[in-house]
């Protein structure tokens, strides 16, 4: 297998709205700012995610409030709510408020033994009467799996519980814990391994189930550090994947690729994550400092081509593809093109907006995305309204003979 | 026969030939020529608003006239028919300030609806299955009502569960053979009312078989909340459908392709009951019993059907012409389990293993 058709059949879950791992999203939640959370979600989208995590698991945030409110907003955002859901909470009522508002095959995460197996079912059934996928965390009774051996051991009893009640082995994904190596305690140095040896179990005797899980976990000890993240992430990825891992909760706008690590940094970051030798953190350490990534990340560059265009195309365009983050100072350039502000509506807006009525009669855009072109038409028109008003009140227009009826 | 005797019978059949169901209510009953005072009939005579046009409450006001036009089917030739109360939720018929009957219209449609088929079953012996009507209602669960408000909904998943759950515990007592769940514009409604069908199981200790048909209302092939045919499909499929299909909004013409979509995935059976075409400047339905023959006819052959019918603007004698079109044409097979992780947004998105 070579590297470059590594995420061939890797399922990407966009990780940037969770407030768990990403401060800026947590801080755009708490500070009400949905429209900024969309932009998140649009970009993980636009960099190549197949599900969408989601996740508003903070102190300061009312949960089923909030994924309740961003999930109805996702739903009228068609660029983002094309690609499922991974609904994503460590409170069951979180999971459910989300649930009700998606009308997808979504995933749910997590399920998971810890409160024992009535709870586990009872979730499980419900999940399915949603009717979501569900991500079983390696976890029981006694606590998060560490060894292979409990990781083994959980997934399989919650396998057999879930299959013997019905539940599609296909809809079971699971996360046998990806934990932090090189923190220095001995006890951690096998943790990505025994990883690596649960994922192999699981997809060779689980029939049908997957393994998922929260990469950047692994790297933790090396927070500050992106460089030597990033690598550790791109290596642990190679060996999960041959394993069977086909899900992974990562950053979908920067996964670098295996063959991109610098080769030194690779195989010290390979000697930890494989535990292949008694110092192998120390030597990580060691170049951890001046370590930068080989290869390029791959952050994806949003095509702006379009706003070079003459100020009535640009309206065209933000029109057809429900953009309104510029629709603000294009109508304002169009006003000031125009003799009076009810031309622009009259002319430019009206022409984008005959576009979109073209396009939807021959079958090439459907009524949510029509419905966010109106939303910003009616952006467009609430901008205007001030000055059209303000020209009311001034005396006498001349009826203008070039008015367009 | 009992319930679960006519639907192993009924899906016996399935296996050999495609079934029929009847075709639209409305477009026959206007025949009838009905005034405000029929709608009202004695019992509703000092209602505070005017309730011409609730068709649903003609089962409680006009019982004779909702029992002909099941008989005009039954008549006609079908296997199965609907009950009359597409739009019998709490939801809709507060529009009728009418919440309160709610229960009983669903409790005596399904009544009417098993007692016309029961005199044509002790007739021939063949089964002929009520289909519980349980519309979309008024409101939306994925989309706002506000253009500038998007986050803002009409209602919620859970107020409407419980609105389709008390319809559907009228249509268990009244005796329906089968849940249909149609004119789904938008999944996340569907969603509740299989989450309200199962709530109503749980209670009665009665399963019926559950079938869903969503409506296409554009020709970019989406439901109006968005989702393609596949993304529709993958969102329901938990519910180990009876069957799955489209209906209405577009004529047959439009219609088939997104068919075709579906019956290429669905693992269960697909049904089809389109409009007689879109309503003309008349508010008439173009499509004439001969004109529909020809789409039906070549459906069958095609391998897209399961089970035939009509929806609006169609007439027992649409259903009649519809019914020799698919007679002795061999039923679609249903897709084969893949065993991989099928998931949804507006798309589909589907495991590699």
């Amino acid at each position: 297998m070579t590297s470059t058709n590594l995420f061939a059949n890797f399922i990407i879950v966009g990780e940037r709205t969770n407030v768990t791992g990403s401060a800026k999203f947590r801080k755009l939640i708490e500070a009400d700012d949905y429209n900024a959370a969309l932009d998140v979600a649009r970009q993980q989208v636009e960099s190549g995610a197949n599900v969408l995590d989601v996740n508003v698991d903070a102190a300061m945030i009312d949960g089923p409030a909030a994924m309740k409110r961003f999930l109805n907003l996702i739903a009228s955002e068609p660029d983002i709510a094309k690609i499922p859901l991974m609904i994503d909470s460590s409170k069951w009522e979180v999971i459910e408020a989300g649930l009700k508002c998606a009308q997808g095959k979504s995933i749910v995460n997590s399920i998971s033994l810890k409160e024992g197996e009535e709870a586990f079912l009872y979730h499980a059934r419900k999940v399915r009467r949603y009717g979501a996928a569900a991500v079983v965390m390696a976890f029981d009774e006694a606590g998060q799996a560490d060894t292979a051996r409990r990781k083994i051991d959980i997934c399989t009893r919650a396998y057999n519980l879930l299959t013997d009640h019905g539940f599609p082995p296909e809809d079971i994904i699971f996360d046998p814990n990806i934990f932090a190596v090189a923190t220095g305690i001995e006890e951690h140095a096998d943790y990505a391994k025994d990883f690596f040896e649960a994922t192999a179990y699981i997809r060779s005797e689980l029939k049908g189930a997957h393994v998922s899980g929260g990469v950047s976990n692994v790297s933790f000890s090396f927070r500050g550090n992106e460089p030597v993240r990033e690598a550790m992430h791109a290596v642990f990825l190679y060996h999960a994947i041959r394993a069977g891992m086909d899900m992974g909760i990562v950053n979908a706008g920067s996964l670098t690729l295996y063959d991109e690590v610098e080769p030194e940094l690779r195989e010290r970051v390979e000697d930890v994550l494989l535990n292949r030798r008694d110092d192998s953190t120390e030597r990580l350490l060691d170049i951890a400092e001046q370590a930068k990534v080989g290869g390029k990340r791959k952050e994806t560059e949003r095509d702006l081509s379009w706003r070079q265009k003459p100020v009535k195309d640009r309206l065209a365009h933000a029109l057809v593809h429900g953009i309104n983050e510029f629709i603000v100072e294009d109508t304002e350039a169009a006003r000031l093109e125009a003799e009076r502000p009810l031309h622009v509506i009259e002319g430019p807006l009206m022409d984008g907006m005959s576009i979109v009525g073209d396009l939807f009669g021959a079958g090439k855009m459907f009524l949510p995305q029509v419905v966010k072109s109106a939303r910003v038409m009616k952006q467009a028109v609430a901008y205007l309204l001030p000055y059209m008003e303000e020209e009311k009140s001034a005396p006498a227009w001349p009826a203008s003979p070039t008015a367009r009826s | 026969m009992n319930s679960d005797q006519r639907i192993a019978a009924l899906n016996a059949e399935m296996g050999k030939r495609i079934l029929t169901l009847d075709g639209s209510m409305g477009a026959y009953l206007q025949g009838f020529g009905l005034t405000t005072n029929d709608f009202h009939g004695t019992r509703f005579v000092e209602h505070p608003m005017s309730l011409k046009g609730n068709n649903d409450l003609l089962v409680l006001t006009q019982p004779d006239t909702i029992a002909k036009v099941h008989t005009a089917y039954l008549d006609a030739g079908v296997d199965i028919i609907s009950t009359n109360t597409f739009s019998a939720t709490r939801i809709s018929q507060a529009e009728y300030a009418l919440e309160d009957v709610v229960y009983e219209v669903n409790v005596e449609a399904a009544k009417i609806a098993r007692e016309a088929c029961d005199a044509f079953e002790a007739k021939d012996g063949r089964p002929r299955a009520v289909a519980g009507a349980i519309g979309p209602t008024t409101k939306l669960l994925s989309m706002s009502p506000e253009v500038g408000d998007p986050g803002r909904r009409d209602s919620d998943f859970d107020a409407m569960a419980k609105g389709y759950e008390e319809q559907i515990l009228g249509l268990i007592e009244g005796g329906a053979d089968i849940l249909l769940i149609e004119t789904i514009t938008d999944t996340l409604n569907a969603k509740s009312a299989l989450w309200a069908a199962w709530e109503a199981f749980d209670k009665t200790g009665v399963e019926l078989p559950l079938w869903i048909s969503g409506t296409i209302t554009d020709r970019s092939g989406r439901t109006l909340s968005g989702q393609t045919v596949e993304a529709f499909y993958n969102s329901l499929r938990h519910a180990k459908l009876w069957a799955i299909g489209l209906n209405c909004a577009l004529g047959p013409q439009d219609m088939r392709a997104f068919l075709a979509d579906l019956a290429r995935v669905a693992e269960c059976a697909v049904s089809a009951y389109p409009n007689a075409g879109l309503p003309n400047a008349m508010g008439a339905y173009d499509e004439t019993p001969h004109s529909m023959e020809a789409h039906y006819a070549e459906w069958a052959r095609a391998g897209l059907l399961n089970i035939a019918g009509g929806c609006c603007g169609t007439t027992p004698e649409h259903i009649e012409h519809m019914r020799h079109a698919v007679e002795g044409v061999a039923p679609r097979k249903p897709a084969a389990h893949d065993g991989r992780l099928k998931l949804a947004g507006l798309e589909p998105f589907t495991a590699a293993a």
